[in-house]
């Protein structure tokens, strides 16, 4: 048993840190967050130089990691900066890539040049792949999608949306190029992005890839889960310092146990997603990937929205106002839930497994 | 990044499954599986079995007869012993007082105490809390005043778990005045010195676990002394950091998310099994969840430990959250049975509901561990402990 990071982690953490600090400053982070295209390209060069989106890919396809491990690693420093870079969206689709065998267009992504966005939610499907409807037909010997696209996390600034869609009785993968979007700011910054699709054509790149879907989606999560253990972090320290420089009643906030006690059960809080966090990284690979992730990601938007509320009221008014870099961590953190599944969505994921259990098992 | 046990550790996993599989007596870990109470006899019958192993004192080095184990050892033979539904021995002489001896007591009551554990001759109980002192235990008021040879203590102390089966009390008893802290004693009482009177409280569940224990004009040889006079406080937070092994309760709340899930699979309810409640389905797997990052949590300040880095506030984490966990998983194994729950067990015909033993106790057990919050230093206690750290500098 050993829950230090490797020293080559440890040393891509630091590293990472330390140029997100420098490149990416809650002032340039805010001004780009909420702006078409919710994207700093000089900070994704940076990003491409120190590896970053090379450490999403496997080895076996030029990539420097693709480990749960180095997707931890990176996505915990990723919140802990709140950056707003397209990442998820190019893990989510690099990690499709890589199971449709895509390498090709995998050197654009390690290199820098190619952003990705994945297409998959719907406005009445968030989690369970089961209710997708959107479809697409070959019409002509070209691939026609049609249907409508939600919540297309970092679309904006993406080179390449992979489209998930109904194939007859499969689920399917399908490339469009910088495609027409309805782009917007998310209320915690970054951009998304809805599609409709009402025909468009498009490159199909698998018939049939349910299982590599799921997969990429489970990576998505462990990714989110490590961002909120980032920006939880954060705001831990900001909250304490908060409480121990604040005086009212002629003495710091941090004397009264009230307070004090409030502020334990945050860093229990944090403890814990770190812990949850671990269990999901370290089952990844597992056969029971899908129901860590399911726990992680559950107790994790369950944790992380309470911190945040915690968080802005110790804060007082201070954590109410928009120039106070605590109220962004906090609107991270609640939000962070809303993507890849809920809390309530993962509730019910991990019940459809134990009923499906129970019948296998009668 | 690694949650693999070593190969010697999975090797030593084995070994204690193999003996507890082999020497658990089946009537007694049935009587645990199914909640029933447990005789003295039957921690009697237990402490032996492992006395004959040389598995009782986990936590004593082996030159004084305990199994010299590494914390990831007691970690492992706690969890299994939970998992094979063995007993859970009293901590008071074996992993509370014995240290203390080993620690601070002379060659000669090294020689009398530490064995007389062992072999069950001596059972321990502890005299800590008081009516007056709580929370702020240093605030006690039994006195000890030395006359001769002799103390001579008058005073009262309460909430001496398990009092009624012992034949000796480990007591703070208060040798001098000024700062609360530095004029505490840590002095042995053999329970049947005249004068020493112990008298059961009855608690919220109807069982006696507790009792209160009253000293008037007691005389106890200054032998009886553990360490220096006023040093006892000290002693006291060494005591502590023993009493926190296993404090998350893992093993336990394993356990006993399995038996709710089993239960709740057997009970129907409005036509349908209470597992296919969506509502009830959901607070399961939300605690399930939260057992997982215990568990992983309760590894990492394992670790800590066994590489001597642990941060000190480690065990209050694990405490907070470990019984606010098996609170709740009480709290949902009542809720299980419904009206059913309402019988009071050993009146009328509330045995004979074709129920489990500890699901007619559900109620019961729910209101008896309302104490996993306030015992062992109170949840508002352990805030407190972690607040001074996280607010240090």
């Amino acid at each position: 048993m050993d829950f230090r990071h490797s020293e080559e982690h440890q040393l891509l953490a630091d590293s990472l840190r330390r140029f997100l600090a420098d490149a990416s400053p809650m002032t340039a982070r805010n001004t780009a967050a909420f702006a078409f295209p919710y994207h700093i390209p000089t900070l994704w060069a940076g990003l491409a130089r120190l590896g970053i989106p090379g450490a999403f890919v496997t080895e076996a396809h030029g990539g420097f990691g693709g480990t749960p491990a180095d997707i931890m690693v990176v996505f915990e420093e990723i919140g802990r900066n709140l950056c707003i870079e397209p990442l998820l969206g190019t893990l989510l689709g690099a990690r499709l890539l890589e199971r449709l065998g895509r390498g090709d267009l995998l050197e654009g992504v390690i290199a820098g040049s190619e952003r990705l966005a994945l297409a998959v939610n719907e406005p009445q499907v968030a989690c369970d792949l089961d209710h997708l409807a959107a479809t697409a037909h070959r019409v002509d010997g070209s691939w026609r999608l049609q249907g409508q696209k939600s919540a297309i996390y970092g679309a904006p600034a993406a080179t390449l949306v992979l489209v998930v869609a109904r194939t007859d009785d499969h689920l399917g993968v399908f490339a469009l190029r910088e495609p027409a979007l309805i782009h917007s700011a998310m209320v915690d910054g970054g951009g998304t992005a809805d599609l409709v699709l009402s025909g468009l054509r498009a490159e199909c790149l698998a018939q049939d890839a349910r299982p590599a879907i799921e997969e990429a989606l489970d990576l998505g999560r462990l990714a989110l889960c490590a961002e909120t253990l980032g920006a939880m972090s954060h705001l831990m320290a900001l909250t304490k310092d908060y409480l121990q420089t604040r005086k009212q009643f002629g003495q710091a906030l941090s004397t009264f146990q009230a307070l004090r006690h409030r502020a334990v059960d945050m860093q229990v809080d944090l403890e814990q997603v770190l812990s949850i966090t671990i269990s999901a990284m370290a089952e990844f690979d597992g056969p029971q990937r899908a129901r860590h992730v399911a726990m992680a990601k559950a107790l994790t938007g369950k944790l992380a929205a309470r911190f945040a509320e915690e968080a802005i009221q110790l804060h007082g008014g201070i954590g109410m106002t928009w120039e106070y870099p605590g109220s962004h961590y906090a609107k991270r953190l609640v939000m962070i839930d809303h993507q890849l599944g809920d809390r309530h969505d993962h509730i019910a994921r991990m019940i459809r497994a134990d009923r499906q259990d129970v019948k296998a098992a009668t | 990044m690694n949650l693999d046990y070593s190969p010697q550790e999975v090797a030593f996993r084995a070994e204690v499954r193999a003996f507890l599989a082999d020497n658990l007596p089946a009537d007694i870990a049935a009587r645990v599986a199914d909640g029933s109470p447990l005789s003295h006899d039957d921690t009697l019958r237990w402490q032996a079995i492992l006395h004959a192993r040389g598995w009782l004192a986990s936590v004593w080095p082996r030159e004084h007869g305990g199994t010299g184990w590494s914390v990831v050892e007691r970690h492992i033979f706690a969890e299994e012993s939970a998992l094979y539904s063995a007993p859970r021995l009293p901590p008071f002489g074996l992993n509370m007082l014995g240290p203390v001896v080993i620690r601070y007591g002379t060659d000669a009551q090294k020689a009398t105490i530490l064995p007389r554990i062992l072999d069950g001759s001596d059972w321990w109980c502890q005299g800590y809390s008081e009516p007056g002192a709580g929370s702020d235990l240093a605030s006690l008021r039994t006195r000890a005043v030395r006359f001769g040879d002799d103390y001579v203590v008058n005073g009262q102390k309460t909430w001496t778990t398990y009092g009624q089966y012992a034949n000796k009390i480990f007591c703070l008893v208060r040798t001098a005045d000024g700062k609360p802290q530095q004029g505490i004693s840590f002095l042995l009482v053999d329970l049947d010195t005249p004068g020493v009177e112990m008298r059961p409280i009855r608690i919220i569940d109807g069982s006696v676990e507790v009792n209160e224990v009253f000293f008037t004009d007691a005389r106890v040889p200054v032998a009886n002394l553990v360490g220096e006079e006023n040093a006892g406080w000290t002693i006291a937070k060494y005591l502590l950091t023993y009493e926190r092994t296993n404090i998350a309760g893992v093993g336990y709340a394993t356990k006993e998310l399995a038996r709710l899930r089993q239960l709740a699979r057997q009970i129907v309810r409005d036509g349908r099994p209470i597992a296919d409640n969506p509502a009830f389905a959901a607070r399961i797997a939300e605690l399930e969840c939260e057992l997982e990052a215990l568990r992983v949590t309760n590894l990492r300040l394992l670790a800590n430990a066994r590489d001597g880095a642990a941060s000190g506030v480690d065990s209050s984490m694990l405490k907070l959250r470990g019984t606010q966990l098996r609170q709740s998983l009480q709290d949902l194994y009542r809720m299980v049975l419904g009206p059913m729950a309402g019988p009071l067990a050993g009146t009328g015909l509330a045995g004979d509901l074709g129920l489990p033993s500890d699901a007619i106790r559900a109620a019961q057990t729910y209101f008896n561990h309302r104490k996993l919050s306030i015992y062992g230093g109170s949840n508002e206690i352990q805030r407190n402990i972690v607040a001074q750290h996280l607010f240090q500098g």
